[in-house]
């Protein structure tokens, strides 16, 4: 089976709109969560969330791809654009006919979707804008990475809630390491937040009014975040015979299902995903040195992936760190495993931790080490990075570290 | 009908119970009210009311909103219904 490392990487998030800003507000602990700002937020009892500010999506395309282009596909295609650049690839010939791209998204164009009801419900309007299809449909994003790169092997969009990014980057991973092709472009990407996005997830009560707080006591929901992060997975002998940078080695995952609840998160089929793609990666617990967790910031979550992890580990758990980012960029859904694998990238190649801020009490069923709120400097060999999914639907990477 | 009467009529639904299976000392639990169950019977009993509970699902005890019996939950209802009028 063929090795496969990450040569590129490219992220848009509530922290930054690039990799490199994002890591610095990783390293800084910086809080991307904010007042959200669209229309109609006022009728909302939920009003905070990970809402990428500051972005002008004129200077970056085309009126006519602006007509054709939801939001979650622009954050795709910006994330693409800077990973495919940082891996300094091309695709033509024989390559382009076998890289393919695999993406993780949920909820699909969802501010089109809302704007179009909008349009016939409320303002009783009878004809809507041809391109509402294609603008929301969960493969556009994955179809028009393809178009703009010319990728033509296996391309397509996983769809399994807060886990799409984790199950995705696995299927571009096997097909890697399989050898179907040498270069596989993955990642996930979400945009739910407009009025209709939002409201769903009140609907539910499981949304904090005021901030994510994982493992923390005094934690009170989730919040919502929108973004992409994209990679490019490569064969390892690929890379290096055209001496490109690597940034982390893939090293295996795993998958598993619950087959219990629609919402509440099971240990064991946590811990049985954990210790799967340890076992897929042929790595000892005790050489993890840091989870990216979950980490919702729900009083479900967070004590069973705790418990999960303790589970798995035993007596390592006290000595590996895991930490949510999703306290700072929120919870990108479809989207987060993807954002949640930089903060991998930083603990591996770069030795810094990624902390968990907004962290104000410990709780005895989250007694982990847990980098509260600042973040840290250490030698890292093997991280994983966990996503537990609504549906009962787990998927776990597990990464090393290239020398 | 009564305040009283609408949230054990709501809940009895909820638990696919006859009505008079639901008594005001019923814990949630005890009548196989699971957490979805919970926030579909808050949803349900919004709607019949016309009023907003203030209710999160994380920190049940911690809500303003004391859902510990059905009587806590009706009395909670019609302190609500109260500060409506």
């Amino acid at each position: 089976m063929k090795r496969v490392v990450i040569t590129g990487a490219g992220t848009i998030n509530a922290l930054g709109h690039d990799v490199p800003s994002t890591l610095e507000a990783m390293r800084e602990g910086r809080c991307g969560i904010s007042e959200l700002e669209f229309r109609d937020v006022e009728r909302l009892s939920i009003r905070i969330g990970g809402q990428v500010k500051g972005y002008e999506p004129e200077g970056r395309f085309n009126r006519q791809q602006l007509a054709l282009f939801d939001r979650f596909t622009q954050f795709t295609l910006v994330a693409a654009r800077e990973a495919i650049a940082q891996s300094g690839l091309t695709f033509s010939g024989e390559l382009a006919a076998r890289a393919g791209v695999v993406l993780g998204n949920s909820g699909g164009g969802m501010t089109t979707l809302d704007d179009n009801y909008r349009s016939v419900y409320e303002d009783g309007k009878n004809r809507v804008h041809p391109f509402v299809v294609p603008k929301l449909m969960n493969n556009a994003a994955a179809s028009h990475v393809s178009m703009e790169f010319n990728l033509k092997g296996p391309s397509f969009t996983v769809s399994t809630a807060c886990a799409s990014s984790n199950h995705a980057m696995a299927q571009a991973f096997q097909m890697v390491h399989g050898g179907i092709s040498p270069v596989m472009i993955s990642g996930g990407s979400e945009s739910m937040l407009c009025f209709g996005g939002v409201k769903a997830w009140e609907g539910l009560r499981v949304m904090s009014k005021d901030a994510c707080r994982p493992f923390s006591a005094n934690r009170n929901g989730m919040v919502q975040g929108e973004g992409a992060g994209i990679f490019v997975f490569e064969e390892y002998e690929h890379a290096r015979k055209r001496g490109a940078e690597i940034l982390a080695e893939v090293a295996g995952f795993a998958m598993s299902s619950d087959a219990s609840d629609i919402v509440m998160p099971s240990k064991q089929g946590a811990a049985r995903a954990i210790r799967g793609a340890m076992q897929d990666a042929r790595i000892n617990p005790d050489e993890v040195g840091y989870i990216n967790a979950h980490g919702t910031g729900t009083a479900a979550n967070d004590k069973t992936e705790s418990a999960a992890v303790a589970d798995v580990f035993g007596a390592h758990a006290d000595k590996l760190m895991l930490s949510s980012t999703k306290s700072m960029h929120g919870h990108l859904i479809g989207g987060t495993g993807a954002v949640e694998l930089l903060a991998c990238i930083m603990a591996l190649r770069d030795g810094v931790i990624a902390p968990t801020i907004g962290y104000e009490e410990p709780d005895p069923e989250c007694a982990l080490d847990v980098v509260p709120n600042v973040a840290r400097e250490a030698h890292v060999d093997v991280a994983l990075s966990n996503a537990f999914a609504f549906g009962g639907l787990n998927a776990v990477l597990a990464l090393k570290r290239v020398e | 009908m009564s305040i009283k009467d609408r949230v054990i009529k709501i809940i009895a639904e909820q638990a696919v119970l006859e009505v008079e299976d639901v008594t005001a000392d019923s814990k949630l639990d005890d009548l196989g009210i699971d957490s979805l169950g919970l926030v579909e019977s808050i949803f349900a009993i919004e709607e019949e009311f016309d009023i907003s509970v203030p209710f999160n699902a994380n920190d049940p005890s911690e809500s303003d909103f004391d859902i510990s019996s059905v009587a806590s939950i009706i009395s909670g209802i019609e302190t609500l219904v109260k500060a409506q009028t």
